[in-house]
């Protein structure tokens, strides 16, 4: 995101470029981190599913990361996950 | 070519906005601006305009139908009065924060409660900081006037702002006054065609209206809002003069009547300005220099112009058509003794509410306001607020 000063933003809000708000960085918003056991994990997808940001990332099937940069700690996957192998872990 | 008609302040407005053309109308009915949108649904039956005329089920419907249709790219309008407005208040806000060129005549009409449907000036003061422009008309011509410029101030880029015409109810509103009409073609040309920059429309260029806007861009937003409204002044008087080139009337953001030499002024919005003037005029004949400032624009408040008129006067009265319980007077009254504050123009400025909830105010009765000026600047002490035509 620019900081641009008040000349320099469009007015009125607008934002003027579809889908930039993948640039916004919403994982500073977090309290706790979502760390899961790759061990236990037997990639059902209900996390994926579930994530209302869009922040566990899938690669030919399979949960390979999460995207810290936009994931805000809401928990929803821990709590959804079956195998119980996703841990909120305080960020310091 | 001008056209002569007989119209009612309301029809007038009607009027303006059939030559204005709006592609959108969205408007709910509310006395006393009923008979702005009833004559105009008759325009669109009668096929005179193809206006989308949305009839909502609310004025907050009809607020947001037409931020709707005007980030759509429409040029969109909507009338309303009183419990209307404050029912529309919350749209009211986002449509100046969208930097959307709304056109609405304002019937002004007393807030509820108790419930009263005449006029007082209580629900365009309140939006007062909603970041609307906010222009008053004295009579049926004005009303008819203001419409028209509106529009193209609204447009201008570097205002993008909505735009309120009042009018008082049914002084003006209800009551047939002649009015010189411009031809169709001329009010097409001078108000032109709307080309929004960023229609929601225009898929192949999207963008987004009305996103959440936090600590860290909606301050910078507000000073745009800000910067606008300061633009807009030499905007109304750009316009107001383009408008009196082809109209002869001539508008700006003040009007003054006998001030050259004038010792005490009034200071008076709407159509008690034309009681004022009728009383100043009286007492000119009987060798009184009075004057009286219309304050025609009152967001923006025309600072610089008011010090001017009223730099060398000896005391000003100031009339309100509402009040601000808890501040030390009326809406306008703490705008005017805030712009002369510390300008070294330090004469007695006096506050009087007058006419709340449709009450008539006489030229005798306005007569006080000059009387307690020579009173005032000879050493006698008045209330901050007093009150004319109230039951003691």
């Amino acid at each position: 995101m620019s900081n641009n000063g008040w000349k320099d933003i469009p007015e009125g809000g607008l934002i003027l470029e579809a889908g930039n708000s993948i640039k916004y960085e919403t994982g500073s918003w977090r309290t706790y981190k979502p760390v899961t056991d790759m061990e236990k994990c037997i990639h059902c997808l209900f996390c994926w599913m579930y994530c209302p940001d869009s922040s566990r990332i899938v690669k030919d099937g399979k949960l390979v990361d999460t995207d810290l940069f936009h994931c805000k700690g809401c928990g929803v996957c821990a709590k959804e996950c079956p195998k119980k192998c996703i841990e909120m872990v305080l960020e310091e | 070519m001008t056209k002569i008609l007989a119209l009612t302040g309301a029809d007038a407005a009607a009027e303006a906005m059939r030559q204005v053309h709006p592609d959108v109308v969205a408007a709910y009915p509310i006395t006393p601006q009923t008979g702005i949108v009833q004559t105009y649904s008759s325009f669109v039956a009668d096929g005179l305009v193809d206006t989308e005329m949305v009839t909502v089920e609310s004025e907050h419907s009809a607020m947001s139908a037409v931020v709707g249709a005007a980030s759509a790219g429409a040029r969109a309008m909507t009338a309303t009065s009183a419990n209307g407005l404050a029912l529309m208040w919350e749209i009211v806000y986002i449509a100046a924060s969208y930097r959307l060129p709304i056109v609405a005549p304002v019937v002004n009409r007393a807030l509820s409660g108790p419930i009263n449907i005449h006029c007082d000036h209580s629900d365009s003061m309140g939006c007062r900081d909603s970041g609307w422009i906010q222009l008053f008309s004295e009579n049926t011509q004005e009303t008819y006037d203001n419409i028209i410029q509106a529009v193209k101030i609204g447009e201008n880029k570097d205002v993008m702002l909505p735009v309120m015409i009042t009018l008082d109810g049914f002084i003006i509103s209800h009551v047939m006054e002649r009015v010189e009409a411009l031809e169709d073609e001329e009010v097409s040309k001078f108000v032109g065609t709307f080309t929004a920059k960023y229609p929601l429309l225009d898929v192949d260029n999207p963008v987004t209206y009305g996103p959440l806007d936090l600590q860290d861009y909606y301050f910078e937003h507000k000073r745009q809002q800000y910067q606008a409204m300061q633009n807009s002044a030499d905007v109304i008087k750009n316009v107001g003069k383009e408008f009196g080139a082809l109209s002869g009337r001539y508008y700006d953001l003040l009007e003054l009547h006998k001030m050259e030499d004038a010792e005490f002024a009034i200071i008076a919005l709407g159509s008690t300005a034309g009681t004022a003037k009728y009383l100043v005029d009286q007492m000119r004949n009987e060798g009184k220099k009075v004057g009286m400032i219309k304050i025609r624009s009152f967001r923006p408040f025309p600072i610089e112009d008011l010090r001017l008129a009223v730099k060398k006067l000896k005391g000003l009265s100031v009339l309100d058509r509402s009040i601000s319980f808890g501040a030390k007077g009326g809406p306008v009254f703490v705008e005017v003794e805030s712009a002369l504050f510390r300008t070294g123009i330090d004469i007695p400025v006096l506050n009087y509410i007058y006419g709340l909830g449709g009450r008539d105010i006489t030229p005798t009765e306005m007569r006080i306001s000059f009387s307690d000026l020579e009173k005032a600047v000879k050493g006698e002490k008045f209330p901050a607020v007093q009150f004319i035509g109230l039951r003691g």
